[in-house]
């Protein structure tokens, strides 16, 4: 692919309260590719979702979206935060919840419009969401919640959505369901998706390419480049195993002595 | 009890309600009853400085409160909102006990700010009232869709370009200059259950904004319309009877949130 990657991340640097948090990440994504941006907790996944968002400031480096520095507009990039509190009362129905990603940002109250409900019913249906569009947003389930907030984050179709950790607190059964709803969202509306999470394994039968944080490092490439002894052991600094087993990933920390392990 | 005295009352209760139904949904929304708990409190305080010093009561009320508002809304910035509130509640309470020991005609004029004297609104209270309301209905509907999205997904709305912060000074100043208008008339300690209870009672009845938002007007509207009839009918103070409808209709409330759960995608 020769055009213009949706996103270029390049050599930035983030230092909060004096400590470095993101040392100089590397990478791009082209137009419609799933990547996984993989790490473990405090690895600074949230906050180089952040860096894209335009909302921290960096010390180093220059994020470029489609080509230019990413303005924060509306809606230009979607974004699914790691974690959203909905009280169950709160008087918001799924629908109301996807319409504020059209045009949540305009003045003044919406004016009834066949458009606009057309435009949220056609999202809401899209995601699977149909059937609880105007249930109240806080009584639905994690991974209901997860898909009105996928549709509130699609509406106004950006090329780019970025996902912190959606698969956390899911059982198994919603999270394979969100990702191949992501997998599939993506593929149908040309929309590049950058999801964060700690396991990598749910993942593996939809990502192009994986972004691999550790210790505010990057490693990025596609999964077979990147999740290997050598590379992870480098990022890591210390020697790390990966085991392969039916097609399944273990990413495990070696023996702790860094030194004496060169084959 | 509709006489041309009276009307006075009607009109200022009214205008004192639909701001309350209607500031009082965002202070629901985002958990901000602290905040409109603190304002009318510290309002009163200005009151009686004000007094104090000879200048008009709803000037030292204003200054107050849309003070209070910044200082709460700046500082809570980076540290607790709650905390920072709590501080600026007890600075002002505790300048306004100092005006009122100093002022030699502690009056009821001072007092009624506390308990409202909705039973006598003269016509130059009713101008500022009538101003200060149109400013904030006109400053909700126009802030509304940030505003709603701000207040329950605040990332979102950040990574949307929309300036949470500014969002919350605004607000509470809104807030701010709510208080103002309506201590003079429902008193601090009342505007407080107003700004609460309505809302608070109306979102269970309704899952669309759009419906909730009025009926929370309609409901602060009934509570100080019944109230004004039963405070004149009995002469018991108008405060009881606000606080006591805005309990039955939330109790209410949540005997309907609790059936309507039960069934499934109850709109
Ligand atoms: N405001 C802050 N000041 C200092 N350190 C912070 C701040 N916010 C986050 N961190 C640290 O930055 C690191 C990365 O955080 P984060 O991006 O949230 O990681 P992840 O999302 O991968 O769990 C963590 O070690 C965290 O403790
Ligand atoms: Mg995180």
């Amino acid at each position: 692919m020769t055009e213009t990657p949706v996103l270029e991340v390049n050599g930035v640097g983030v230092a909060l309260s004096g400590r470095t948090i993101l040392h100089d990440v590397t990478f791009e994504i082209a137009a419609g590719e799933f990547v996984g941006l993989i790490g473990s907790n405090g690895a600074g996944k949230t906050t180089l979702l952040r860096v894209i968002l335009g909302l921290q400031p960096t010390t180093a480096g220059t994020v470029r979206f489609g080509g230019v520095r990413p303005g924060r507009g509306a809606g230009v990039i979607g974004y699914v935060p790691q974690k959203v509190a909905l009280d169950p009362d709160l008087p918001l129905r799924a629908r109301d919840v996807v319409a504020l990603g059209l045009d949540g940002q305009k003045l003044g109250i919406p004016l009834p419009s066949a458009r606009r409900r057309a435009l949220v019913d056609e999202l809401l249906s899209s995601v699977g969401a149909s059937d609880f569009a105007d249930a109240r947003v806080g009584q639905l389930s994690g991974g209901q919640q997860q898909r009105v907030l996928i549709a509130h984050a699609l509406i106004s179709q950006p090329r780019l959505l970025l996902l912190d950790e959606p698969l956390a607190n899911l059982d198994i059964r919603s999270e394979q369901e969100i990702v191949e709803l992501l997998a599939r969202v993506g593929r149908e509306r040309g929309v590049a998706v950058l999801l964060s999470a700690h396991d990598l394994n749910p993942l593996l039968p939809v990502m192009d390419r994986i972004v691999y944080l550790a210790d505010g490092r990057a490693a990025a490439g596609t999964t077979d480049e990147i999740v290997q002894s050598s590379v992870l052991t480098g990022l890591y600094g210390r020697r790390v195993d990966v085991l392969r087993i039916d097609g399944r990933v273990l990413v495990v920390a070696g023996p702790n002595d860094a030194h004496g392990h060169d084959e | 009890m509709f006489s041309e005295f009276l009307i006075n009352t009607w009109i200022a209760g009214s205008v004192v309600a639909v701001v309350a139904g209607l500031v009082g949904f965002f202070v629901v929304l985002r958990g901000s009853s602290f905040l409109a708990h603190a304002l009318p409190h510290g309002a009163f305080a200005g009151a009686a400085g004000a007094t104090l010093l000879g200048l008009d009561p709803i000037l030292g009320m204003g200054v107050f409160a849309v003070g209070g508002a910044l200082t709460v809304s700046t500082l809570g910035r980076r540290g607790r909102n709650d905390v920072v509130t709590a501080l600026a509640l007890v600075v002002m309470l505790a300048s306004g006990a100092l005006f009122l020991s100093l002022g030699s005609q502690y009056s009821a004029e001072v007092f009624a700010l506390l308990f409202g004297q909705i039973l006598g609104v003269s016509s130059a209270e009713l101008l500022p009232i009538l101003a200060l309301g149109a400013v904030c209905v006109v400053a909700v509907v126009v802030a509304y869709r940030p505003l709603l999205l701000a207040s329950v997904l605040p990332e979102q709305a950040a990574a949307r370009g929309i300036s949470t912060f500014g969002l919350s000074v605004f607000f509470a100043v809104l807030v701010g200059l709510a208080t103002t208008m309506s201590v003079p008339v429902v008193g601090a300690l009342l505007m407080f259950s107003l700004l609460v209870g309505p809302p608070a009672a109306a979102r269970l009845f309704s899952a669309d904004p759009l419906r909730a938002i009025p009926l929370s007007i309609g409901f602060a509207l009934v509570i100080v319309w019944a109230s004004i009839a039963a405070a004149y009918l009995s002469s018991l103070p108008v405060g009881f009877f606000v606080t006591l409808g805005s309990a039955i209709l939330y109790g209410a409330g949540r005997g309907w949130f609790a059936i309507a759960a039960r069934r499934p995608a109850a709109a």
